[in-house]
């Protein structure tokens, strides 16, 4: 609960920090001072809450469990690495920097709600807040057209997903009279009022938009290969990860008991998201739009968490959050150095910078789930929760094949780095604090692939 | 303790090896190859009689456990594995190769991978040193091969990468099915498989075979081989041919024999069949082939399509004469490797069509290539023989119905063994001398190395009780 009041205050002193500091960098370091201070704020949640018994918040509409406070934590520590990774490319953004970072407060708002909403309308406010500071954010380049398309087509997507999603919930509340999403999971499923079965698939297509399953991901790809890199790595991951917080939250403790009703139209949902994801990666040229495209491949894994309701679902969505999270930042970080965004861009870049060259060979290993990586601990936790869940064998089989399907692309870059002549033109020489966060990334991943009890360590 | 070292010591000499530069690269090599092969001794001289175990909790909350094991099987494997990696780094003491830190480091790691892949007690250690082994020689190939190895090496990567994504669907499958909390180690994962019911297992066994018949290979899933073994750079190859093949044979026998033994029985017959039709196909390419690398590239799927044709045949000699072959085609192909990367190195070519009278002008290499060539046909004497004559011995004991058939077809393969090993001898050693780029005997590291293969052909040929009664035990738990 501190942490969603320290969110708002940080956005707003960051907003007005803009206005006296005149200096970009100034504004850069107390963004991540004040990044910093809100991971403190969610610790002192953290321990400060009692672990076994959720804590009510506003009648409960908010309901702090164990799994919000520490996905708050973790996706508040990935962010720190984000505005460490990042913060010097947001600088070069525009010309409102303290503004783009008040944003990010605000979305992380929106994170800690979505983390620990007990009741629809706070899932519908969450999802705001968490919204519409990306549309700007996605529109922050003005001159450049591409990022007005971006925040044009964003917006109109999102505010569409936004009345479904309302949809959804008066559905549901006609069906059974409450907003609270514990009291749907009195909902039986012998006794289904077809109200609340609409108000379902609505709920899980608004959430769908949200998470860029296919076929509702056609905004993503333009979406992030126009907005500005920097917001795209952040979109693509703490976002990308709390709506599926979100949507994990929901199933699992409303819809959970009625799973059966459900579970194929999603099993569908991710089958396709997984298809389309991965098979049109293949034919990007650029590494942007590659990542755009992986990105909705990886939400096809992170559905798997959805798609089981048990106890490793919950480990799992935090594990694939944190370790894909971290990778795809790191990768970001040096597309953003590089000047060409397509393959042809990363030619020769391990002849000239060795160590860039090599920590994104790790990120790319942990993408595409090669063992001792975090991305490989993170596809076994989902897959085995969708293997407890019986029947679903023949999704994990396809998962697995696309993610065969996904070396192709992850390790086109692999060649183009190691494996090809080039010159990889980069804006500005690597400094060496740039390296040594790069690195402290790399062991990150390195350790959530040989250790992910840690990840787990306080739930 | 030693089954750790073996892992670590080729590990942490492989990261080292990065930093290193010149000559330096190889040394450390050589040192870290020669403490491998002193342990994995060390290791075999008791093996035979107990197992050595070691193990420490991992990741607790998955029920998986850093376990290894050191019986019989995997004692002989890892003293082969130490004994190729060593010659390897013999032979090439007088080569030069671009970047040899990271060229070593990652034979190195490579070595790591491949003990681990043997030594594992735990499914998911398994499966992560059966990843582990394959990326460092993903690199190699790349970054050292051939004119077409960028897609070579890809092909062969996404091959049997997708292969290991099925294995891991069915042990993840098969360690939700273990009683209680789900559980890795070797004896719970076989407990709960071998319990499943019998169409269960038929298609867990479609999911995990598909890992070892690809890294084997076994027909129709050879055709990532021929380009790799080609594209590869010499010491590669070996590394490809010699152990990594063995991954599959290994996986084959302690991961699938004990665990589906319902599913091995259904499938048992059909992979015979793949198997001796790999064996056939195989061999009648390898007639027509003219390079020799590519040759040999074939004549290893028909051997190791003979020695996947007796595992599914099961009897206890047969099983027996896998592990015998298993050590034995390592050290004869690693020798095959050898020579083939000096003749290419004399002549500029793989090309037989072009070579010619090498006992003339190089007496010593043409007398090692002949011999290693008998090896590998089988005949008395050398260690080929004891290998293929307890595989023959099994398939013939076999409870198959078509048993006889089986070895009669499969038996074909060793004549025309015959037939493309000494036509390449014929045209390589002997004939018309051809000219040479580089008209010179062997080496003295290259004699040192060639000297232990042909060693080790004639010793265990003579007296293979060695090999026999370290592996005496593993046959016994596995037929039963």
């Amino acid at each position: 609960m501190k942490a969603i009041i320290a969110a708002t205050i940080l956005g707003i002193v960051m907003m007005f920090a803009g206005l006296q500091m005149k200096n970009k960098s100034s504004v850069v370091t107390l963004a991540i001072v004040l990044a910093f201070l809100l991971l403190g704020v969610n610790i002192w949640d953290l321990v400060t809450t009692p672990a076994t018994a959720p804590v009510g918040y506003f009648n409960n509409m908010l309901r702090i469990d164990r799994y919000a406070l520490w996905f708050s934590t973790l996706m508040t520590g990935v962010t720190v690495l984000y505005t460490l990774l990042v913060g010097k490319e947001i600088q070069k953004v525009g010309l409102h920097v303290a503004e783009y970072f008040a944003l990010i407060f605000f979305i992380l708002c929106g994170v800690y709600i979505l983390s620990c909403y007990n009741n629809m309308l706070m899932l519908f406010l969450g999802i705001e807040i968490l919204s519409i500071p990306q549309y700007i954010l996605a529109g922050s380049d003005k001159k450049n057209l591409k990022s007005s398309e971006a925040s044009l087509k964003y917006f109109l997507m999102g505010a569409f997903s936004t009345g479904i999603l309302l949809m959804g919930i008066t559905l549901l509340y006609g069906a059974t009279g409450s907003f609270n999403i514990v009291a749907y999971s009195f909902l039986q499923s012998d006794a289904l009022n077809p109200l609340a079965l609409g108000g379902i698939i609505f709920v899980m297509i608004a959430l769908g938009f949200k998470v860029s399953a296919a076929p509702m991901h056609m905004w993503t790809p333009d979406v992030y290969d126009g907005s500005p890199t920097p917001f795209t790595a952040f979109m693509a991951t703490v976002v990308k990860a709390s709506a599926f917080f979100a949507f994990i939250r929901l199933f699992q403790i409303s819809f959970g008991s009625i799973s059966s009703q459900w579970t194929i139209v999603l099993s569908v949902i991710t089958a396709a998201t997984l298809l389309i994801g991965n098979l049109t990666a293949v034919f990007q040229q650029s590494v942007k739009r590659m990542l755009s495209y992986s990105s909705i491949a990886q939400a096809g894994f992170m559905l798997f968490a959805v798609l089981a309701v048990n106890a490793v679902a919950w480990q799992g969505i935090i594990i694939y959050a944190v370790a894909y999270s971290i990778a795809t930042i790191g990768i970001f970080t040096v597309l953003m150095k590089l000047k060409d965004y397509t393959y042809d861009g990363f030619n020769g870049l391990a002849k000239k910078e060795p160590l860039l060259a090599f920590v994104t060979t790790i990120f790319l290993f942990s993408l595409a789930g090669i063992p001792l990586t975090g991305g490989f601990m993170a596809k076994y936790y989902v897959i085995q929760a969708v293997m407890l869940q019986g029947q679903l064998l023949w999704l994990v089989i396809f998962g697995l094949l696309m993610a065969a399907i996904s070396v192709y692309y992850y390790f086109r870059v692999i060649i183009a780095m190691y494996f090809k002549e080039g010159n990889a033109d980069l804006h500005a020489p690597v400094t060496q604090g740039e390296k040594v966060l790069l690195v402290i990334t790399c062991g990150l991943v390195i350790l959530i692939g040989i250790f992910p009890q840690l990840i787990l360590i306080n739930i | 303790m030693i089954l750790v070292l073996l892992i670590l010591i080729p590990l942490l000499t492989g990261i080292l090896s990065f930093s290193i530069n010149g000559n330096g690269a190889k040394n450390l090599a050589l040192l870290s190859t020669l403490a491998t092969l002193v342990l994995s001794v060390c290791l075999s001289c008791t093996a035979g009689t107990e197992s050595s175990y070691f193990n420490v909790p991992w990741i607790p909350n998955l029920g998986t456990s850093f376990s290894l094991i050191g019986d019989g099987m995997s004692s002989m494997l890892c003293l082969m594995t130490g004994i190729v990696m060593l010659v390897v780094m013999i032979v090439n003491r007088n080569k030069e190769v671009e970047k040899p830190g990271s060229f070593y480091g990652l034979m190195l790691l490579a070595q790591a991978g491949l003990m681990g892949v043997f030594l594992a007690y735990d499914a998911l250690v398994f499966y992560v040193f059966w990843e582990l082994a394959l990326i460092p020689v993903y690199f190699l190939c790349s970054q050292w091969g051939g004119e077409k190895r960028i897609p070579a090496t890809f092909k062969f990567f996404v091959y049997t990468f997708v292969g290991s994504l099925m294995m891991l669907a069915g042990l993840i499958y098969l360690s939700t099915q273990t009683p209680g909390i789900n559980s890795y180690s070797w004896p719970s994962i076989a407990h709960a498989g071998a319990s499943l019911a019998p169409a269960q297992q038929v298609w867990l066994f479609c999911l995990i075979f598909v890992a070892f018949a690809i890294k084997m290979p076994i027909f129709p899933f050879h055709t990532w081989q021929p380009d790799t073994y080609e594209q590869s750079p010499t010491p590669v190859t070996i590394i490809l041919s010699a152990l990594m093949v063995k991954m599959g044979m290994f996986g084959v026998l302690r991961w699938l024999f004990p665990v589906l033994p319902a599913g091995v029985a259904y499938w048992g017959n059909t992979v015979v069949v793949l198997s001796i039709i790999g064996i056939i196909y195989a061999s009648l390419i390898a007639i027509v082939q003219t390079d020799i690398k590519r040759l040999l590239a074939y004549s290893s799927i028909a051997h190791m399509g003979l020695m996947c044709a007796a595992a599914f045949s099961p009897s206890n000699t047969g099983i027996h004469g896998i592990m015998v072959q298993m050590f034995n085609h390592g050290i004869n192909i690693t020798g095959m490797w050898v020579i083939v990367s000096m003749i290419e190195n004399r002549w500029g070519t793989r090309d037989m069509t072009k070579m010619g009278g090498m006992a003339t002008s190089a007496p010593q290499m043409a007398i090692a290539l002949l011999i290693i060539s008998f090896a590998s046909i089988g005949l008395p004497l050398t260690n080929g023989f004891v290998g293929e004559f307890m595989l023959f011995t099994g398939l013939f004991q076999s409870a198959s119905i078509y048993h006889i058939g089986f070895m009669v077809v499969a038996a074909l393969g060793v004549i025309l063994g015959a037939v493309y090993t000494l036509n390449m001898v014929q045209k390589v050693a002997y004939g018309n001398t051809r000219e040479q780029v580089i008209n010179k005997d062997l080496a003295v590291n290259e004699y040192i190395g060639l000297a232990i293969i042909i060693a080790i052909i004639i010793f265990l040929g003579v007296y293979p009780k060695p090999l026999l009664d370290l592996t005496a035990g593993v046959v016994n738990t596995l037929v039963h």
